[in-house]
């Protein structure tokens, strides 16, 4: 049973390791902001579940279990947050690379240029999409 | 466990130095607190580790706290960016 436990427990924390530099790769190689914060919330939140389970079944205090399952959760709480935050404040700040976006459902809709429902199925040449987003009540 | 801990320590080594490059060159605060962000879950992630293959609970407080801190710093700057713009 140990051994069962240590080589499940081995293969997540490798897995999540290997998130960890994928995402460092990504964040070496990628061309912009929004395509880097894609690569860096990868082991921000699968990579660190991963650890943290595979810590938590080989701790033999159960106190140790639990905080680290603890984090775990924390961090699917507000991971999410931390990232809509820096996305939006990025783009608010003007700073993403906006020429690459296919699709851009936010502008115009910061400076009040336009409404959402006309931005809404929008790309960014003008073009319309052919399948546009339905319209919320 | 030994040979699965130098893995994981090399390979938190080469995702921490490609973050610290990607601090250092920026080019805007976005990406640096991207990378800073990315920085801190390695930590996490390495004192995880260091929990799991000793088996010693001593660090845990701080894996709570790194944790906190990360979400904590990054909600922080990216307040600041919106306000004062990102260059």
């Amino acid at each position: 049973m140990q051994a069962v436990l240590d080589v499940v427990s081995s293969a997540l924390l490798l897995g999540g390791v290997a998130l960890a530099v994928v995402a460092g790769v990504g964040l070496l190689r990628f061309p912009d902001l929004f395509s880097r914060m894609h690569a860096a919330t990868k082991p921000a939140t699968l990579g660190l579940l991963m650890v943290c389970l595979g810590a938590a079944l080989v701790m033999d205090d159960g106190a140790h279990s639990s905080k680290l399952l603890l984090v775990a959760a924390f961090q699917f709480l507000t991971a999410p947050v931390a990232a809509h935050m820096i996305g939006r404040a990025a783009y608010r700040a003007g700073t993403g690379d906006l020429d690459a976006l296919v699709v851009d459902d936010l502008r115009g809709v910061s400076d009040g240029s336009a409404t959402p429902q006309a931005v809404r199925g929008t790309r960014t040449d003008g073009t319309a999409m052919e399948d546009p987003a339905p319209e919320v009540p | 466990m030994t040979t699965v801990a130098l893995v994981c320590y090399i390979g938190l080594a080469v995702a921490s130095v490609a973050a610290l490059v990607r601090l250092c060159l920026g080019p805007t605060v976005p990406d640096r607190i991207v990378a800073l962000d990315n920085l801190l879950y390695v930590v996490v992630i390495g004192i995880a580790v260091a929990a799991a293959t000793t088996g010693s609970g001593a660090f845990l407080g701080v894996l709570v706290a790194v944790s906190l801190l990360a979400f904590v710093g990054t909600a922080t700057v990216a307040r600041f960016i919106e306000r004062r713009g990102g260059e």
